[in-house]
């Protein structure tokens, strides 16, 4: 099928061959109308209830950073996965894989860092699982965390709510826990204002579907960044959009960091943002719910839909030309979350 | 960026765009050589901006992509030798070579290692002394200053176990190669920035008086390119060949002689091989004779596989600027980021990637 036949990193990437081993591999596999919707969880029913489930896998290296560690990231990860569903996240499992001879004090440190996200985020972590294995089978510890909750009442989170002329905003800056990451693994000295953004989106997202029922779609750029994230709403919806490059928040500290190692902040991942999508009638309003947030303070309507090019994405550059922001090739950091 | 506010630098755009839209009274061909240039113009969309009159075409100024398959066949053979490792910048990795890759070698168990200096080869070879070392230096003017001084600090440190298997070329031979085999109609050069940061005004002089042809080297910003046309569709207009320095905060007139004197201690010229261009007489270079034992081709021996291009790659003809990469059937179907067939789709700075990723150009929306 692809490359070979062997797995890369570039499968784990969030970007076009992540979408291509999906598609390949897992879906025909598994498929059914819950997965095929191909969002961040699944949204399902059970008798009495709509629910959303989702689960995520973490490795991030190193497993502490700037503003985080991985068990922080773990629980949040999931959280908002249940979130961008429009659901309130309820209860989490948490399963860890972790190497012979990993220190008991960090395991330590990482779950009560899980414990005070979930307390956060409004959620209890209700089972768990443990499995330890030979020094190298793992690098250090792997989380994978699970959840549930009930889907928000009046409302339809889905990429088939997409229409042209509804509004693109963004809730924060990009890039910042990508950075803060890199800076761990390769030892880089930041500036005190770059910490990953890792934070749990539920209470931000139930007040703006709160006020705006209506919302379309949330999705949060996580692996592969805004880009890859506005190109599969964009595939999904069967529709275009245009981004003004000039109205896209990044930290003038990430900015530099990225111009000196070569990063594009469109393609860093995230752990704490969010793209809403609605009717322009409702801009402002949900754009006001974000800026009283501390978690959307810097957010900004960055762009609209448009009827066309079908599955595309232009950016509109700081110059004025425009351009195609295609999905992320290739990985431009493996173990980001 | 330039702490200028996106009004401003719209309005600047704009304003210089229907400047040079005035002035390009036929259609003009200007070729941008460097691979830096071709990825800042595609990435602010500035194709978009300009006039359709005018019409940017890359050149042969990506290393990577005119490193032909012999050099790669190469690398590759070496890599399979048992204890050998192989130090290489990541961009080298994916591409091609006649029917394997740096990459399948690796996933294959081959020792490769990416760095980031060329020093850290020495690193590695100080680290390993039951290995060989061989560091694959392979760029333009910019880069092979600070090859030529790794050689100078492996002998320094005496390393026996360090090797250079070397490809780099020079710029303004394959200009004149570009001009003399014709075939293609090209108006005006934006020149590379940092290449001519080593090597000056000097080397671009026969442009002018030998092939009436304007030049500007230019630097990186959107509007400096902008400024770079604007300036070659003048002197189009005037029918007046200059050569001119726009790059003056990067570039001095008279280049960088410590780094050029470096680059002579070690190095000497030579006929070399481009991928798409051929031999070029006096357009590689290679190690002299006093520092020969750094030289892996002479010292390793090795037997690559007969080098053959893959079928229906156009890579050659988009580094000469004579057609478009969407000319090429291979482009966008069997040739992608992910699964690339050519040379300029591997490299970030590639003519066909650029294409791929930030879309024609002129976008279509």
């Amino acid at each position: 099928m692809m490359n070979g036949d062997r797995i890369t990193l570039a499968h784990g990437s969030g970007g076009k061959l992540s979408a291509a081993l999906v598609k390949e591999v897992f879906a025909p596999a598994f498929s059914n109308g819950a997965l095929n919707e191909l969002h961040d969880g699944a949204r399902v029913r059970m008798p009495g209830a709509q629910l959303a489930f989702s689960t995520d896998s973490y490795v991030v290296k190193p497993l502490f950073f700037a503003g985080g560690d991985i068990g922080r990231l773990a629980v949040c990860g999931t959280v908002n996965d249940l979130a961008m569903c429009g659901a309130d996240p309820a209860y989490l499992s948490a399963g860890f894989i972790i190497e012979e001879g990993f220190p008991v004090a960090d395991l330590a440190r990482i779950v009560s860092s899980m414990g005070a996200a979930a307390a956060e985020a409004g959620v209890a972590i209700v089972t768990g699982d443990t499995k330890v294995v030979e020094k190298g089978a793992v690098d250090g510890l792997y989380i994978n965390t699970a959840g549930i909750g009930a889907v928000l009442p009046g409302t339809d989170v889905s990429p088939r709510r997409i229409r042209p002329g509804q509004d693109i905003l963004l809730s924060g800056t990009l890039g910042d826990h990508a950075v803060a990451v890199m800076a761990g693994r390769y030892g880089l000295e930041l500036p005190p204002a770059v910490v990953t953004d890792c934070a749990p989106l539920n209470g931000l997202v139930k007040e703006i579907l709160t006020a705006a029922p209506t919302v379309a779609v949330l999705r949060d750029p996580t692996r592969g960044g805004l880009a890859t994230a506005l190109n599969e709403l964009a595939l999904q919806a069967g529709v275009g959009m245009m981004i003004e490059e000039g109205t896209i928040p990044v930290r003038r500290e990430v900015a530099a960091v990225c111009d000196l190692l070569g990063f594009d902040s469109l393609y860093l991942a995230n752990e704490g943002k969010f793209l809403v999508i609605v009717e322009p009638n409702y801009t402002e309003i949900v754009l006001s719910v974000l800026h009283r947030h501390p978690y959307g303070r810097e957010a900004a309507v960055i762009g609209r839909v448009t009827a066309a090019p079908a599955g595309q994405v232009g950016l509109r550059t700081i110059v004025g030309g425009v351009r195609l922001l295609d999905m992320l090739v290739g990985d431009q950091l493996p173990r980001i979350c | 960026m330039t702490g200028r506010t996106t009004d401003e630098s719209r309005r600047l755009a704009k304003r210089l765009a229907e400047e040079i839209s005035r002035l390009a009274v036929r259609p003009i061909r200007l070729m941008e050589v460097c691979g830096s240039h071709t990825v800042a113009i595609f990435k602010a969309g500035l194709r978009q901006l300009l006039p359709a009159q005018v019409e940017l075409v890359s050149g042969p100024g990506c290393p990577v992509c005119v490193t032909p398959n012999e050099y790669l066949d190469t690398a590759v053979a070496y890599s399979r030798q048992p204890g050998v490792i192989i130090a290489t910048f990541g961009d080298m990795l994916r591409v091609p070579g006649s029917s394997s890759s740096l990459a399948a070698a690796k996933m294959a168990g081959a020792d490769i290692r990416i760095i980031y200096s060329p020093l850290e080869s020495l690193d590695i070879a100080a680290a390993n002394p039951t290995k060989t070392v061989i560091f694959l230096a392979v760029g333009f003017e910019t880069t092979a200053p600070t090859a030529a001084a790794t050689i100078l600090a492996a002998e320094q440190a005496g390393l026996a176990n360090w090797f250079a298997l070397s490809a780099h070329k020079l710029v303004p031979p394959a200009l004149r190669a570009l001009l003399e085999a014709g075939g293609t109609r090209i108006d005006g050069l934006i020149l590379p920035g940092h290449v001519s940061a080593v090597i000056g005004e000097a080397p671009y002089r026969f442009l002018a008086e030998e092939y009436r042809m304007p030049a500007v080297i230019a630097g990186f910003e959107p509007l400096e390119i902008l400024q770079a046309v604007h300036s070659l569709a003048r002197w189009l207009r005037l029918g007046e060949p200059r050569l001119a320095n726009q790059y003056r905060r990067v570039v001095k007139p008279e280049g960088n002689p410590v780094a050029r004197a470096v680059l002579g201690r070690v190095y000497g010229e030579a006929d070399a091989a481009w991928r798409g261009l051929g031999v070029i007489p006096a357009s590689g270079l290679v190690v002299r004779k006093e520092y020969q034992r750094f030289d892996a081709r002479r010292k390793i021996p090795v037997e690559p596989e007969a080098a053959r291009e893959p079928d229906g790659c156009r890579c050659g003809e988009v580094l000469r600027g004579m057609i478009s990469p969407e000319a090429c059937l291979l482009f966008r179907q069997a040739c992608r980021p992910e699964n690339p067939v050519g040379s300029c789709m591997v490299s970030a700075e590639g003519a066909c990637a650029a294409w791929y990723k930030y879309g024609s150009g002129r976008w279509q929306g």
